[in-house]
This record gives structure tokens, sequence and C-alpha cells, in this order.
């Protein structure tokens, strides 16, 4: 099993889960974070006093899957998120040890 | 820059060589009569009623009282007519005290008998054919409603928007507690100490002669008057007093725009009600208080000599301020500036990013400080006349050729307009019309304010970045300066022939002939003695209480925030 783990485009969080959904991955847990990479922030101007901020909104996504999907489940994400200008994001790909479903008890693929 | 700005006002203002004196606020007299010795009151009577003759000369504080000074031979009809008016009158309680009162009162002929033997021969609300104007006294209330909105919350609100999050509520609890504690201090003895007769440089304190005691035990609660800048027309005292600890508890407030975020909460008290007494009184005193209109009689210069040596130093300089430009907004602003030279800048401070936590919170304060502040100018007026009309008009278009002065020059020199700059913009104007509001006309207004939407600009952002100081909310860069240009302004604009009302002259009874040089003079006089006066005292507290009790929140404090560190809460829970 798979964590997947990608900082995307705040605007682009409905489309990746719709692209995720169209291939079998239900679940999906959202964080809003922040951070930058290559892109630039913006200049606030209070009074005079001007704030660069470097820190850019983002949204990091979270998915846990089944080997059988990874390459799908990746290429899905990439497609959706992406939109050609600096600051599109990275996908991250942990190994998943363990899953448990909290309800039933299930474990492994049958969790997911 | 508003060197520049001084040094053009003073040469424009340059020209006359020789000048008459400066024509004090003289009330007519009305001569008035007296209605008789079973009436009331020896010295006014006559309402003059007559709007077109009311100038204001400045606040007027006093009492009617006065009066009783000018002629020792009015004492005795006085004293007589008060026992006899007490069985007159429906009001057996002020009886008593005027009664006794008035034996003192006819005993001591003239000289210095200020406030106490006053009481006794003014003229009482609800007195046979002298009663406070309905109209009046309605609108001071609203005024009073009006300016305690401004604190509680325009400017508490104006000032936490502009603060991080984790010091909103401090800076608001800031306004509220000042607010609350300023009127208490103004009841138990600060109204007396600013608006009686006394001394130069302040009025009685309760325990002294004239004093209006503690508490106000020497007023009567619903009869005891408080002059107004016509003959013969009276306020309840209780009513003035309330408008007039609006004005002392927002000065104060606003103070805490220059120590914002970093100053611990004890010092703000401390330093807040030492300030008060030390500097908020005396000026008030200085610039406003007068022994009202009824102290003059026409074509008697000698009664106003009289006056004239009861009245404030600044006062019988020929300064006018019709709202507070030197006694609230110079007077807090270079206070602010000096809290915030002793405190030191806040951590941090160029390094991490202090922008506004909430702009839409200070564009709501604006929108009340704007409202409020008609009752602030508006309410200077003391009646409801066409006085209080001018200073109206003043208030709304003024202050919008100031926001469109500042946010434009703004939009010329950063290129982008902000929600902030206008709000700042609509400030300064709101500050610097205030000592303008009754004197000048729409011409005046117009130049006195698009010049601080500038010049306060510029003192926001460039000087503030040129000398380093952090004075977190500009109190110092809108409040001092734009008071200054507000005051200088006044002096300029007040001129008749500039579109003015002119000064009035209680003893020629008609606008006196305009000094521009003299009352130019005049006004220096007033911004020179607010500046070094409150500088000094805001000082002077402030080192001793860094060296006693310390004065700046520690670092871990403004880390953590000072909601949580001096008042235990947060504002955001989520």
């Amino acid at each position: 099993m798979k964590l997947i783990s990608a900082i995307i485009k705040p605007f682009k969080l409905d489309e990746v889960r719709e692209a995720l959904s169209e291939i079998g991955v239900a679940g999906i847990t959202v964080t809003e974070v922040k951070g930058f990479g290559r892109q630039k922030g913006h200049t606030e101007l209070y009074r005079g006093a001007e704030y660069v901020v470097d820190f850019l909104p983002k949204v990091k996504i979270e998915v846990a899957v089944d080997d059988s999907k990874l390459d799908g489940a990746i290429e899905a994400i990439t497609k959706a998120a992406h939109t050609g200008k600096i600051g599109d994001g990275k996908v991250f790909v942990f190994t998943l040890t363990q899953a448990i479903r909290i309800r039933t008890g299930e474990t492994g693929k049958d969790a997911l | 820059m508003s060197f520049n700005r001084l040094s053009r006002f003073v040469l424009l203002a340059a020209f006359a060589l020789s000048g008459p004196t400066i024509a004090y606020a003289q009330d007519d007299a009305a001569t008035a009569a007296e209605p008789a010795a079973a009436e009331a009151a020896p010295a006014t009577t006559d309402a003059p009623a007559a709007p077109a003759k009311k100038k204001h000369h400045k606040k007027e504080k006093a009492k009617a009282a006065p009066v009783a000074e000018m002629a020792a031979a009015e004492e005795k009809p006085a004293a007589a007519a008060a026992p006899a008016e007490e069985k007159a009158a429906a009001e057996p309680k002020p009886a008593e005290p005027a009664a006794a009162e008035a034996a003192p009162a006819a005993a001591a002929p003239a000289a210095e008998a200020p406030a106490a033997a006053a009481p006794a021969a003014a003229p009482k609300c609800g007195d046979k054919g002298f009663d406070c104007n309905k109209g009046d006294v309605a609108w001071m209330m609203t005024s009073t409603a009006f300016v305690l909105l401004m604190t509680v919350p325009g400017l508490a609100l104006f000032y936490a928007g502009m603060v991080r999050s984790k010091n909103a509520l401090s800076t608001t609890m800031q306004s509220f507690a000042i607010f609350c504690v300023i009127a208490v201090l103004w009841v138990i003895f600060g109204y007396g100490a600013a608006f009686t007769a006394h001394g130069d440089f302040l009025g009685a304190l309760p325990w002294q002669e004239g004093s209006k005691g503690w508490f106000l035990s020497a007023d009567d609660p619903t009869t005891a008057p408080a002059a107004t800048f016509s003959k013969g027309q009276y306020l309840p005292d209780f009513v003035y007093c309330m408008f007039q600890l609006t004005f002392a508890a927002i000065t104060v407030a606003l103070i805490t725009g220059g120590l914002a975020e970093r100053m611990k909460f004890s010092a703000v008290m401390i330093f807040s009600v030492l300030w008060f007494c030390f500097s908020y009184l005396p000026i008030a005193h200085m610039v406003w208080y007068w022994d009202g209109p009824d102290a003059y009689l026409k074509g008697d210069a000698k009664a106003a000599e009289v006056a004239a040596s009861h009245a404030g130093f600044l006062f019988q300089k020929g300064a006018i301020d019709f709202a507070g430009g030197t006694v609230v907004h110079i007077n807090a602003g270079i206070a602010a500036l000096m809290c915030a030279l002793v405190l030191g800048p806040r951590k941090g401070l160029g390094k991490i990013h202090f922008a506004p936590h909430s702009l839409m919170m200070t564009a709501i304060g604006t929108g009340m400080l704007w409202m409020g502040w008609f009752g602030f100018n508006a309410g200077s007026a003391l009646e409801a006349n066409g006085g209080a009309g001018l200073a109206f008009f003043n208030t709304l278009f003024g202050t919008a050729v100031a926001g469109c002065a500042w946010a434009g020059t703004e939009w010329l020199l950063k290129g982008k307009p902000s929600l902030l700059g206008i709000c700042s913009g609509i400030v300064a104007g709101l500050v610097a019309i205030t000592p303008a509001a009754g004197f000048v006309g729409p011409v005046g207004a117009f130049v006195i304010c698009a010049v601080a939407g500038v010049v306060c600009l510029l003192a926001a952002t460039k000087l503030k970045a040129m000398l380093g100081y952090d004075d977190a909310l500009d109190a110092f860069g809108v409040h001092c300066i734009g008071g200054i240009i507000g005051a200088l302004g006044t002096g300029i604009y007040v001129n008749p022939a500039l579109g003015g009302t002119g000064v009035y002259d209680y003893t020629a009874e008609a606008v006196g002939a305009f000094d521009a040089h003299a009352q130019f003079v005049a006004q220096l006089w007033a911004v020179a003695t607010s500046l070094a006066w409150s500088g000094t005292v805001a000082l002077v507290i402030l080192l001793a209480l860094k060296f006693t009790i310390g004065i700046r929140a520690s670092d871990e404090a403004q880390e953590e925030g000072l909601d949580l560190s001096e008042h235990g809460e947060k504002a955001y829970n989520h």
C-alpha cells in the first residue's frame, strides 16, 4: 500500500477530487497548508509599512491507495492539478505499512 | 514636512504690523436688565437669543457664576433675590445651598470670588422666566451619546482592527477601561478642576474655594447651570459635565495608539490617570475655561478685563479651539509619541509581519468615529443653532475632502489606494477640522482638510520610517500633526475675509476686527504650550513608571499576545 501526499494549488482541489473518484479512489484527507518552492509571494502595503509575504496558501491531499492503483492515482492527480505555471505543486509517495478501518476492524487492502 | 507647512503659514500670516488686541469672544451684553430684583440672576437675563450674535470664542466652560464678581452691588439684590426666589420657585433643594452661599457672596465684594459665590447669584435651570432651552439640552445629551460612541466602540474598533489578532482584545480593553476610569475621576474631581475659576493653569480642586466639590456636591443635580456662548442661555451643568467627560475620556484613549501591543496594562492605567490629572486637566482649563458670556457687558471694558483675568492661560492669549484640536488631539498625539519613544518598538518590528488583522473592523470603527464626531464638533457649539450647523457642515464636508486627499495621494505615490488609507484620511480630516469646525467656512475647511490629508499621510509613512519611532497606530502622525494643521489653519481661516466667522467681541457685541497676525500668534501659543506641556508630563510619568513598576510587556508576553498575558482571553477561538 502507498500513501500519496500531494501539495496542490487550492483552486484545483475540486478537479483533483473528481479525477480521483473517477479511477475509484474514494477516500481523501485535505489539509490547508502554506509554503513555497519557486513561486514568489506578494507584497502588502499598510500605511507605508511593506510586508513581503513569502508563504503561499496551498492544499495538501493525502490518499492511501493499493499498489495496483498507484500509477493511476498519480496520473489523475498530476493531470488535474496541472496549470503549467510555477507553483503547481508536488506529489510525494510514502510506503504505507498498515491500514485499519476503525468501524469494522478490516486491515490491509480491505481497509482502503 | 510639517515644519515647512508651519513656516509657510507663518509667512502668509505675517502681514499685519500693528494689531489691535485680539477680540475675545466678548459676549455682548444684553444689558438686560435685571428683570427686577425679584428675578434671579443679575447678570444675564435677556437672552440675546439673537442667533447671529453668538460667536463662540472658545468652549466655555464655566458656569454662569462669574457674573457675581462683576458688581458687588449686584450681589445684594442677588442675595435678596435668592431667598425671595426660593419661596417662589418650586425647587426647595437648591435654595438652601444657594442662600448659604449668597450670604458670604454678598458680604464679600467682587475680587476673586469664583465658583462658590456664583451659583447663588446665577440663574438656575427652571427659574421663573429662565429655563434651559429644551432643544439645546436635547442636542447636548445626544451629542454626548455620540461622543461616547466615538470611543466605545468606535476608536476601540478602529485601533483593534489595526493590530495583530493576539492583541485585539487588549487594545479594545485599553479604550474601554480608560473610558470608565476617566469617567469616574471626572465626576469625582476632574470636571471641577478644569471648569472653574481659580488660576490661569487649573481650576479649583475640591478642597479649594470656588470648586464644584467632591462628586459635584456644590452643584444642584438638576438646576445648576452651565453657560453657553449666548448671554442668558444655559445648559444644565450635569449635562455639560457629561459632555466634557466624553472628551476627557477619548483624549486619554487616543494615546493607546502609540503604545499598542507592548505596554503592560497596569502601566497603561496608571499612566492614564496621572496624565489625565497633570496634562489633560490643565490644558483643558487653559484653552477652554472662561467666565461665560454673561460676565461681559456691552461697552464695559472693565468687566471684560475682570472676566479675561479669570480665564485660562491660553484663552487669555486669544487662542481659539472650537472642539479640541489642541486640548484633545495635539495633547494626546504628543503623549503617544512619548510613549512610543520610551517604550521602544514592538518586539520583532521589521522582522516579522505586523499586518492589521482586520481592516474590516477598522472600517467599522471609522464609520462610528465619523458619525460620533458630529456630536464632538457640532455639540461643541453648546446650542442647537447656526453655529452648530456650521460645525456639522464642516465635519461632513472637510472630512470627505481629507478622505479624498489621502486616498488620492496614496494612489499617486504608491499606485494603489487602500482602504486603510481612506480610513486614515477620514480620521485625519476629522482631527484637523476639530479646532476649526465652528469657525471656518467651506473654503477654509477644504484647505485645512486637504492639507491634513496629504501631510498626515506623509507623516504616518515617510516621517515615521525616517525617524524610526514605533507609533504603532499613528496617533502622533494623524492626531498630533493633524491637530497642529487644524489649529494653525483655524487661526488663518477664521478670518471673515476668508470665509470664516471671525472672533466675536462680547464687549462690542459684534464680530471683532480681525488681526490675522495676532490670531496666528495666539494659535502658535496654544500649539506650542500643548506640545511642551503634554510632552513633558508624559515623558516624566513614563520614565517614573519605567524605573519603578516597568512599562514594557516582556518579550514572552508580546510573543504570546497581550490578550492572553494581560487579560487571560483570546479574541478568536477558531
